[in-house]
């Protein structure tokens, strides 16, 4: 059993580093090997449902192996197989084969063939993996894959400048959702003291006697899981992301913002119903959240004048009536609903050209000047509907009026200290730090308890310096570093100091930062590097960027490195009570992941600097 | 200093636009038409110069054609001294050059960045795109601009009045939009400062998003071309993207900051049109040069190997449109049955009307753009079935009707998807060329005393009818030994999930299908009183000769016959007949055509034919036919000069007799539409290849469709003008070499009295050479005078052609003479 669920959900994992190898220039062998990979799985799912069906259909739980195990830790993949994974499994393999088998043809001839199809694979694996979490870890490990293939696809046509900008956005949106994810494991570490399966949680028992002693901190758990769900899923107030996300080949967005990847916001709901079964205050605010967004979606999808965009308003003003459903318990309901809601979109995506003849000829035959909504207020109010939807409900810039903007205003302010000062802050800080932990058994406990907190600030101003710096690229990517070393200083004056925990965070990040830093500094030899705008140095140095690319991830901590499990260490010696602690460390965890992708863009995506060949204007 | 008035700089601006109507008209063009009247190479490099685009390949792409044998040696070093030779050599092959170019237009704008610190363009292009976008929508949102009768500016005035939000976020925009006092001079003053960076600045600021400011300006003198009427001018634009602008700097400055013009120190006020030519532009000029000569000097070889033989008696004829796409389809013809007699003219059939379908209120112009109709033809027809399609209904993305449908029809979105997949079929949202206008109904083309409500005349009267008979008969020279059986065939083109679609159809039909016009002018040319009429005028038609009106479906090669009801006996056994030789032309053009398709490998005719249908149906096919891709060449004059040269589908031929014209009537007519459509798709696709990304629409995969007029990438992107990746990859960028056959002091003559069309060949945007019918001589146009020219000597194959060998090539084709069809 344990064999057959890690082969079901390795698969897709498999077949992504199986056609990371394939020729460049072999289309057909390219979508050939795609399409039977994900078919073989799609035949499984077919068979494996069936099977499972005809035995009881009961829930099955695998714990597959540890990880990690320390005292009272222990990071552990565990996979959770029942009705709702099998319909997502379905649903995702079988969109997926039809989005390879469209994209064979509609992608014939075009630059990045295989790269479209590697991130195809690279998204479907992170979604199975989702699908089949079996607890928060696993499912995180899914999750940013998720984000990370969602970044590359929207950012498929590197060498423009909208998809990179709008690439760089939408993983900002997702970057607050894990770090959404990231504190409700943190928190459910310590309510459960375990990293809880998600088949405990479902002994109603268990989860309702934990509750009835920390309300309010599951009320905290399940809010923060509806923000991670509601990133995904473009719910209110996250929701301007989505048709900004339309960037890439008609089929990918079909597939990505059109089904699959929007809706794995309610699989995370479906899936963590019993955290939050009994919070009834949660539930009335998830059915009037998801009202709200319906409302908003469908009143802006009523005035777009793209069909791309319209198409993505409509789908999630479906989804927020989905989260509604979740909310009321209407399960079944909603799994049909998604299927139903992602079948239809991919196909209006995937048809949408059509529209301008099939419009046209329709007019022809019934011409309508203008058919205003089927309501009717006074017309200041129409208007001023109108208006609020034209603008999206300002949801856009809000996101950067109240989020964005503050967090560069903070980091700006920096900016009259040189890079020189805060290097030396930083470095002083933390041999001060080193320093203070070896002689920590003779200071004053009080001040050790302020430490952690002194130190996390620390690192958060220097990661918020390597975010705002607008021209050294070598200079932001040692800071990012240096903000981990902080966090790890912070980290060991809370507890017995454990160098095995901070090795296991910090190898993966030093040896990206200085591989990372070897790339850039062989680039610079030949090439203009800044952060002052995109450079777009892909076009010329298409292995330096894929390579940098990945120390980029690394230092993000995505599971690549063991930085991934590190994260998730530190977190577990934050206590329950250290809530502003844990804050600040997710905060600057968004930031650094952020500050990374940041650089990655800046310096090998967008516009190409050079213009010796046809380069896009901005506006394209 | 000297500054301009605001309205020399609009009128200028307008020119220099993209000037690219919204999709359903959509009509090839010269991209760079602002620079027509200068000479060629002179206009490419001030174009390069001015937008920063690339106007010519890469010098690396020259290379390359170079080492494949497309360009040759001699053609390369053409014209030079030997002692230049080793110099040039260096240059063209060896020297690496810098071909970065740095543009004149952008300075100014570039301080918003560089000193005040703000991306201006992200801070006003959203809003002013959506803005304008939903102002002009033709039918996607379902709830639309509220009210848009009063003009652009005006409506967003009566938006704003008394709504609880605005537009704008500070005080001084939203009060300078209330007052109707406020005149573009004065925003400008307010943000550029100096009146003589107007003109600067204004260009800076349209050329960073040409295609709305195109679309307006096209709008502005075009208000007809959208069925839903708005009122838009680029003063208005320009107002409201000003009033942004000011609104942005005042949200980050508060109201009190410099003009632009304050900071402009060391950017010319003045904007520059024209520029030295350097190095570079000599080279690349060269290299154009080679690349087209090798070619024109191909084909001028192979007219001289062309035995001109006429016959005059043919099993039947064939009219069809000059189209370049019907360059292949002739030639099989002629080869399966060497007794065909074919011509080519512009597709319209010299029928100038609106076609008005049934059950419409809505006309079609069904001739060249620049012609403007006085008729109206109306289809009849008893009912129509109105095939409508849920996905791309209001309740799909209605939230109520939403919910029910996505959990019921959704799932039949599931099926849809599928069988759109794995069989794609004939459906409700493709284009089909077959239903322009329905193969049954009853074309009302005789005018019998009414007229439109607009005072349209419904139908041609006799007199008209002859006329245009007679004037089409004579400018293709088919006079006399008329066949039994003479076809005249228009052409459209079917396709699924195609922005472009209108690209694809007759250009000489304003981008329609030209059924309409073939099947109007032969039962025209049946009528027995339009015949007696045309004997008074000396031009007989037997009377045992049948007109047959034919669409031929260039994406499914596929012909449909119109009124063979009316057809007798007689005739319908040589119709069969002929059917079955079209059947097989039409099989071995869909074999040539899939030849450049490497996506399509089949041996077998019929089963490569049923493939090359299927994509037209196919909603992941982007290229249900490559159009006009790889054009380079234009013939006027008999058919006997080119017939059984395989030309590989690159030439438009238009059929011409200089014996019945030795004045060159017909001629002026040929050449002032030779020139803007057959230079325009030239140049369109030309100029389209050499930028994608900027002159060229780029690929089309990401492309989203905005208000029904245009195409963007995304949703926050500028309009996307010329052509996308899809249709010119194939291309290589030559100039049309047009060839007339005549006497050169006549076609001087004509072109002397057509200033317009003198100036496309005059600036070398058309290369023109005079074919001496007595002399077999070849002269060519150039800086106003006609020169003797004698092409270099190249070997031209004779073959025996064969079908499926060709199939297996991808490339472009040398030009061969064809002894005889192997099957």
């Amino acid at each position: 059993m344990i064999y057959f669920a890690f082969a079901i959900v390795c698969w897709p994992i498999v077949g992504f580093f199986w056609s990371l190898l394939l020729p460049k220039h072999k289309e057909g062998l390219i979508s050939k090997f795609a399409f039977g990979f994900i078919l073989l799985h799609f035949l499984a799912a077919l068979v494996v449902g069936i099977i499972w069906y005809l035995k009881g259909h009961q829930p099955i739980n695998v714990r597959e192996f540890s990880v990690y195990t320390a005292y009272k830790y222990d990071f552990y993949v565990d996979f959770y197989f029942d009705h709702i994974g099998l319909i997502f499994w379905f649903l995702g393999a079988f969109l997926t084969i039809i989005v390879i088998k469209f994209s064979r043809s509609y992608l014939h001839r075009e630059n990045g063939y295989k790269r479209f199809y590697n991130t195809l694979l690279f998204f479907y694996a992170g979604f199975t993996v989702i699908v089949f979490s079996g607890n928060l870890e696993t499912l995180f490990i899914g999750w940013e894959i998720l984000g990370i293939s969602s970044f590359l696809l929207i950012a498929f046509y590197r060498d423009r400048y909208l998809p990179v900008k709008n690439a760089v956005k939408v993983f900002s949106i997702y970057r607050i959702g894990d770090v959404g994810l990231i504190l409700v494991m943190w928190l459910s570490h310590h309510i459960w003291q375990e990293n809880i399966s998600f088949d405990k949680l479902n002994s109603s028992v268990l989860v309702h006697a934990h509750f009835e002693e920390l309300s309010s901190l599951g009320l905290v758990v399940a809010l923060l899981i509806y923000i991670t769900a509601a990133a995904k899923s473009a719910q209110f107030p996250f929701s301007s992301w989505l048709p900004r996300a339309m960037e890439g080949p008609t089929p990918s967005s079909a597939i990505f913002y059109g089904s699959l990847s929007v809706h794995i916001g309610a699989f995370l709901l479906l899936r963590t119903f019993p955290f939050w079964e009994n919070q009834v205050v949660f539930r009335v605010f998830l059915v009037l959240a998801g009202l709200m967004s319906a409302t908003i979606g469908t009143l802006t999808s009523r005035v777009q004048s793209s069909i791309k965009s319209q198409v993505a308003y409509a789908s999630l003003g479906q989804i927020g009536l989905i989260f509604a459903e979740i909310a009321l318990g209407l399960h079944w309901l909603s799994l049909i609903h998604i299927a139903g809601n992602a079948f239809l979109r991919t196909y209006q995506l995937l048809i949408s050209p059509s529209i301008v003849s099939y419009k046209i000829k329709e007019q022809l035959y019934e011409f309508r000047l203008t058919s205003p909504p089927k309501f009717k207020l006074p017309s200041t109010w129409m208007n001023t509907l109108y208006v609020l939807s034209l603008k999206e409900w300002n949801l856009d810039s809000y996101m950067y009026h109240y989020v964005w903007n503050p967090i560069k205003s903070i980091g700006a302010k920096w900016l009259i200290f040189n890079f020189k000062y805060v290097f030396y802050i930083a470095s002083l800080s933390i041999v001060g730090g080193v320093a203070m932990l070896y002689f920590k058994s003779s200071l004053d406990p009080d001040v050790i308890h302020q430490l952690p907190l002194v130190f996390a600030s620390i690192g958060c101003m220097i990661v918020l310096k390597a975010f705002s710096e607008r021209d050294s690229v070598r200079k932001s990517w040692t800071l990012i570093m240096l903000n981990h070393i902080s966090v790890a200083i912070a980290i060991s004056f809370n507890e017995h100091f454990n160098i095995q925990h901070n090795l296991w965070y910090l190898s993966g990040i030093l040896v990206c930062w200085v591989f990372g830093l070897w790339i850039l500094n062989r680039l610079r030899q030949s090439e203009w590097v800044s952060l002052s705008r995109f450079f777009g140095h892909a076009y010329e140095h298409p292995r330096s960027a894929f390579f940098f690319l990945m120390m980029c991830l690394g230092v993000a901590g995505f599971p690549i490195t063991p930085t991934f499990i590190g994260e998730d260490l530190i977190f577990s010696h934050i206590h329950a009570d250290q809530i502003l602690l844990a804050i600040i460390i997710a905060f600057s965890l968004i930031i650094n992941g952020l500050a990374a992708i940041r650089i990655y863009s800046r310096v090998f995506l967008g516009p190409h600097v050079k213009n010796y060949h046809g380069v896009s204007k901005r506006s394209f | 200093m000297f500054s301009q008035s605001l309205d020399a700089i609009l009128h200028r601006l307008v020119q220099y636009l993209p000037s690219q109507a919204p999709l359903k008209d959509f009509i090839h063009h010269n991209t760079l038409h602002a620079f027509q009247s200068r000479e060629f190479h002179q206009a490419l490099a001030d174009a390069s110069k001015l937008y920063g685009y690339q106007t010519y390949l890469q010098l690396s792409e020259y290379r390359n054609l170079y080492e494949v044998g497309e360009i040759q040696e001699n053609q390369l070093f053409r014209g030079l001294e030997p002692s230049q030779i080793q110099s040039w050599q260096l240059k063209l092959f060896k020297e690496d050059i810098d071909e970065n170019v740095e543009p004149e237009l952008g300075q100014l704008r570039a301080i918003w960045k560089s000193y005040y610190k703000i991306d201006m363009d992200s801070l006003v292009f959203p809003l002013l795109f959506r803005i304008t976008l939903s102002y002009l929508d033709q039918g996607i949102s379902s709830w639309h601009f509220p009210s848009t009768d009063q003009g652009f500016l005006n409506s967003i005035r009566a938006l704003e009045q008394g709504n609880l939000v605005s537009f704008f976020k500070t005080p001084r925009a939203k009060k300078i939009i209330q007052d109707k006092s406020t005149t573009l001079e004065t925003l400008l003053k307010i943000v550029v400062g100096d009146q003589s960076y107007n003109e600067r600045y204004l260009f800076d600021q349209q050329f960073a998003h040409p295609g709305y400011a195109g679309m307006v300006a096209v709008l502005e003198g075009n208000p007809q071309l959208l069925v839903n009427r708005r009122d838009i001018t680029l003063r208005d634009f320009i107002f409201l993207e000003l009033l942004l602008e000011i609104d942005a700097l005042d949200n980050c400055f508060g109201e009190v900051w410099a003009p632009i013009s304050f900071h402009a120190q060391g950017v010319n006020p003045s904007v520059n049109f024209t520029f030295v030519r350097d190095e570079l532009d000599l080279i690349k000029e060269r290299w154009q040069e080679a690349l087209e000569w090798t070619y024109y000097d191909q084909v001028l070889n192979g007219i001289k190997k062309v035995p001109v033989t006429e016959k005059h008696s043919s099993s039947f004829q064939a009219v069809l449109c000059i189209d370049d796409r019907e360059c292949s389809l002739r030639r099989y013809m002629e080869l399966i049955n060497p007794d065909a007699e074919t011509f080519g003219t512009p597709g319209f059939f010299n029928l100038a009307c609106y076609f008005q379908p049934a059950h419409s209120e809505q006309r079609i112009k069904v001739c060249p753009a620049p012609i403007v109709p006085q008729i109206v033809v109306k289809e009849v027809l008893q009912d129509r079935v109105i095939d409508k399609e849920l996905h791309f209904s209001d309740q799909v993305n209605h939230l109520l009707f939403g919910w029910i449908l996505t959990q019921t029809y959704g799932f039949i979105s599931g099926f849809k998807l599928i069988r759109s997949i794995w069989n794609p079929s004939k459906n409700k949202v493709a284009v089909s060329s077959s239903r322009h206008m329905h193969p049954n109904s009853e074309l009302q083309y005789e005018f019998t005393g009414a007229y439109t409500d607009d005072g349209l005349q419904l139908g041609f009267t006799l007199d008209e009818m002859t006329i245009k008979l007679f004037e089409l008969l004579m400018s293709i020279g088919l006079i006399n030994h008329f066949s039994t059986v003479v076809y005249l065939i228009g052409h459209g083109s079917s396709s699924a999930n195609n922005t472009h679609y209108a690209g694809y159809d007759c250009g000489a039909c304003s981008g329609r299908p030209g059924s309409v016009n073939a099947r109007i002018m032969a039962t025209i040319a049946n009528r027995q009183d339009v015949r007696e009429k045309l004997k008074e005028m000396g031009l007989i038609i037997p009377e045992t000769t049948q007109f047959v009106g034919v669409l031929h479906d260039t994406s499914r090669d596929e012909f449909t016959y119109y009124d063979l009801d009316n057809v007798s006996q007689t005739h319908l056994s040589y119709i069969n007949e002929h059917k079955k030789e079209f059947e097989m032309a039409l099989e071995m053009n869909a074999a040539e055509r899939s030849r450049r398709f490497e996506t399509l490998t089949v041996s077998n005719l019929k089963k490569n034919h049923k493939k090359v249908k299927l994509r037209s149906l196919s909603f992941f096919e982007p290229r249900p036919e490559l159009n006009h891709a790889t054009n380079s060449l234009c013939v006027v004059g008999r058919r006997v000069l080119t017939k059984g040269l395989n030309l590989d589908r690159r030439s438009f031929l238009n059929s011409y007799d200089y014996r019945s014209d030795p004045n060159g009537i017909y001629l002026a007519g040929i050449l002032n539409a030779v020139a803007p459509v057959c230079g325009g798709i030239n140049l369109e696709y030309f100029f389209s290849r050499v930028d994608n990304n900027n002159l060229g629409a780029g690929t089309k995969l990401p492309h989203n469709v905005m208000g029904l007029i245009g195409v963007a990438n995304g949703i926050d992107g500028d309009l996307r003008t010329g052509l996308p990746n899809q249709m010119i990859e194939i291309h290589t960028p030559i100039r049309l070499l047009t060839i007339v056959e005549h006497w050169p002091y006549v076609v001087a003559d004509v072109l002397h009295k057509n200033p317009k069309t003198m100036e496309w060949f005059r600036n070398q945007w058309i290369n023109l050479i005079v074919y001496h019918p007595i002399e077999k001589q070849f002269y060519l146009f150039k800086e106003g005078i006609f020169h003797l020219y004698k092409p270099t000597n190249q070997r031209i194959e004779e073959v025996d052609f064969n079908i499926m060998d060709f199939m297996q090539r991808a490339d472009n084709h040398n030009v061969e003479l064809v002894k005889s069809l192997v099957l």
